[in-house]
């Protein structure tokens, strides 16, 4: 036992101690947040005071044409032409112009306006000018072409609610389940990453001691389980840094996103997610939004998710990660050896990816069921039935029935792996095929 | 002197050949002793039931009196295989360190150990050095304190000579002398046949998974001889035809020559004093290891490498 956590020790200090995993566990959290941070920067970002001239032929808006937040300002213009409109957009007096022809028909669709600018126009203005036009334009279509009063437009646009329930009475609401929905996807894929990010961390360390030949230096002080199951937690534990330190940086930065960007998160809940839906009463709807999903996220059972998370991610990787031990063991120099070899275990890995995306959506399908409780693919599915909680995602029983699978599946996989790993790590010449893995693992010792 | 190492009746199969079949030997304790065979011979797979790597399908192995077991007796047993190993990326203290609490020493016995050794072998400047900065030379000698720093009671050296030169290897020949004069017993295994004439006590001489020679290397030179002596006069001796010696080889006033059945090396001296040859030098000649290893080994179906043979 105390040889195992010296071997693990030595694999946990010798790749964090290394610069590429500083680099990787700190650098690539980082990139990832300046990249989006850029997007959404730039996205965003409002050309303050937009000026965009409207020269209204036939009066269709009676002059009267505002943006919400009021970043853009239309000026409606008489006396201009087409030219001495494009000039002032030239010489930068104007952000942009929209001629309204005479002969534009509210009633067909046939007629497109064109905003005219010098420089390309950032997607959220565009968003804006797009919705206050097409709004503008629907809502004299409901008034003048349709005969409807104001009154009549407004009681329209004020859409009845409609909410879900389940039978014990709780509101099922929808931003809940599409809460769970993400937060169980989420999950499942974080876990398809690790096993297999972590698994072949594991086989590429088992084949660098064996074609070092250190092996046999280290299996005569050690027994060959002590060595795998030594790497295993070692890397495990790598794992479990690395996901720590990631947990922390995510939180850490969102923190710091309202301070970079003080206005930007403020501009996008005020921004209508679907352009063209008429306009008042959508920035009430939007708020109303926010707060449902900040509710929703206060609906999920967080410390159980957690607990489950680590649960999973630890059973899955234990049980795989010695697999792919016994693949890199039974592999020599040549890494294209290992792929052929890999394909039984990456096959189970990504039929559990398949079936989560199915139970994420229907957690109590039989085939859902099935994912959640065989060992090989329920570190990933029970993490999608699991997000929708306890009982309306998994029953306790079928919950605590998977982690016992879990765990015997743990214990026969590694058992099969640490005799192919035993006799696999001595063994140099030729490439082994999986029906010899087969025959080491089922032999007697 | 007491035996460290029985090895009684010790079968290896694999599913296609005979690795190790049957074969029976003691070691005594403080000796150095040569495992000899070629290629294929069966010598790693006994070296890995010697070191607790393989268990043996039948026999069995007594260490230091009582039954061996591989994992409480680690600590008593240094191996260096013949393919080194080592992590390239690590530091060479760290390396030795780990290998070392590996063994089941603790950090602090471990640390006082290697900090003997390295300043025995002068390489106290390497500490913070990867291996990967190390000659092939130097690595081989870092193998070489790895394999003895917890002092074993077993040490196995395969091929530990290769790629020293020969500065450094008479450096390590003299830590193997001083290892075996502190009571440590040596396994020493080779092809260089002039190295065992050197070093070994005692040896034996595996081939095709059987054992084909067993002891000192001064027996084994007295069973193998075959009765040849060389004799310098300090005159060419004239025409020789008698019945008790043949001539193989003349050479101005050297002679060699085979004695016949029947006969002692005294009969060929009296046949030249009765020709008033004047005889300056009359020694025996017995065969090197290298041509007691050839000749058995060859004609067998071994698919041995010539063995290196250093003039």
């Amino acid at each position: 036992m105390n040889k195992i956590l010296i071997i693990a020790q030595r694999e946990f200090l010798s790749r964090v101690q290394k610069k590429t995993f500083l680099l990787t566990t700190i650098g690539i959290p980082v990139l990832i947040f300046v990249f989006y941070a850029m997007i959404i920067y730039f996205s965003v970002k409002t050309t303050d005071n937009f000026q965009i001239a409207v020269l209204d032929q036939p009066n269709l808006f009676n002059g009267k044409l505002a943006d919400d937040d009021a970043d853009i300002v239309f000026s409606f213009v008489q006396n201009e032409t087409a030219s001495s409109l494009k000039q002032k957009v030239d010489t930068g007096k104007l952000d942009a112009y929209v001629i309204i022809p005479k002969t534009f028909d509210l009633a067909t669709i046939k007629d497109s306006l064109q905003i005219v600018s010098k420089k390309s126009i950032g997607i959220m203005t565009r968003q804006k000018i797009q919705h206050t036009i097409s709004s503008a334009i629907e809502e004299k279509k409901l008034l003048t072409g349709l005969s409807i009063s104001k009154n009549q437009l407004d009681s329209l646009q004020r859409s009845n609610e409609i909410k879900f329930a389940s039978t014990e009475g709780k509101n099922d609401s929808d931003v809940k389940a599409g809460i769970s929905y993400g937060v169980g996807f989420g999950s499942g894929f974080l876990i398809y990453i690790i096993l297999f990010i972590y698994g072949s961390m594991v086989m590429r360390g088992v084949m660098e001691e064996k074609t070092n030949r250190i092996a046999e230096v280290i299996i005569s002080s050690v027994k060959p389980f002590q060595l795998m199951m030594g790497k295993i937690t070692g890397i495990g534990l790598v794992g479990l840094v690395q996901f720590l330190i990631w947990i922390v940086l995510v939180i850490g930065l969102q923190l710091l996103l309202p301070l970079i960007f003080p206005d930007m998160l403020h501009q996008m809940q005020a921004q209508p997610m679907q352009p063209g839906i008429a306009g008042a009463a959508n920035v009430a709807q939007e708020s109303g939004a926010m707060a449902g999903i900040m509710s929703g996220i206060g609906l999920i059972n967080w410390p159980l998710i957690l607990g489950c998370f680590v649960f999973y991610f630890l059973g899955g990787y234990f049980l795989y990660s010695a697999l792919f031990a016994a693949v890199g063991s039974a592999v020599n120099e040549d890494a294209q050896d290992a792929q052929s070899l890999m394909l039984p275990i990456t096959m189970p890995i990504i039929f559990a990816m398949v079936i989560m995306t199915k139970a994420v959506n229907d957690p109590n399908s039989s085939l859902a069921v099935f994912g959640s409780l065989f060992p090989l693919t329920s570190p990933i599915v029970m993490m999608a039935r699991v997000a929708h909680g306890i009982p309306e995602g998994v029953t306790v029983i079928q919950l605590l029935l998977s982690m016992l699978f879990l765990v015997l599946g743990f214990i026969a996989t590694t058992w099969l792996a640490a005799k192919i790993y035993r006799t696999g790590i001595l063994m140099y010449g030729k490439k082994p095929t999986l029906k010899t893995l087969w025959q080491w693992a089922i032999r007697k010792s | 002197m007491p035996s460290i190492l029985q090895l009684q009746n010790l079968q290896k199969y694999f599913a296609t050949q005979k690795a190790v079949d049957d074969i029976s030997f003691n070691i005594e304790q403080g000796s150095i002793f040569g495992l000899l065979g070629p290629n294929g011979a069966g010598k790693t797979t006994l070296i890995r039931m010697i070191t607790g790597i393989f268990y043996p399908d039948s026999g069995s192995i007594t260490f230091d009196g009582k039954p061996f077991n591989g994992l409480n007796d680690a600590i008593q047993i240094g191996y260096m295989p013949e393919e080194r190993g080592l992590y390239k990326k690590m530091k060479i203290g760290d390396q030795a360190l780990y290998l070392a609490q590996l063994k089941g020493l603790s950090r602090a016995e471990a640390m006082e150990k290697i900090k003997y050794w390295f300043k025995r072998l002068e390489m106290e400047s390497w500490w913070n050095k990867k291996v990967e900065d190390l000659s092939k030379g130097m690595s081989q000698k870092l193998q070489f304190v790895t394999t003895v720093l917890h002092e074993p009671k077993l040490i196995i050296l395969d091929e530990p000579f290769s790629g020293l030169d020969p500065l450094n290897a008479n450096l390590i020949k003299d830590e193997i002398y001083g290892l075996a004069k502190r009571g440590s017993t040596i396994i020493f295994s080779t092809h260089r046949m002039e190295q065992v004439e050197e070093i070994c006590d005692h040896i034996v001489l595996i081939n095709l998974g059987r054992k084909i020679l067993d002891g000192t290397v001064q027996e084994v030179k007295q069973q193998f001889k075959e009765n040849k002596f060389s004799i310098k006069f300090s005159q060419k001796p004239e025409s020789i035809d008698n019945a008790v010696f043949q001539v193989l080889q003349q050479k101005d006033n050297a002679l060699t020559v085979k004695i016949n059945d029947g006969h002692s090396s005294n009969d060929v001296l009296q046949y030249f004093l009765n020709q008033q040859l004047n005889i300056e030098s009359f020694n025996e000649i017995l065969p090197s290891l290298n041509e007691i290893f050839i000749g058995l080994v060859e004609n067998t179906s071994a698919t041995a490498r010539a063995f290196q043979t250093i003039s």
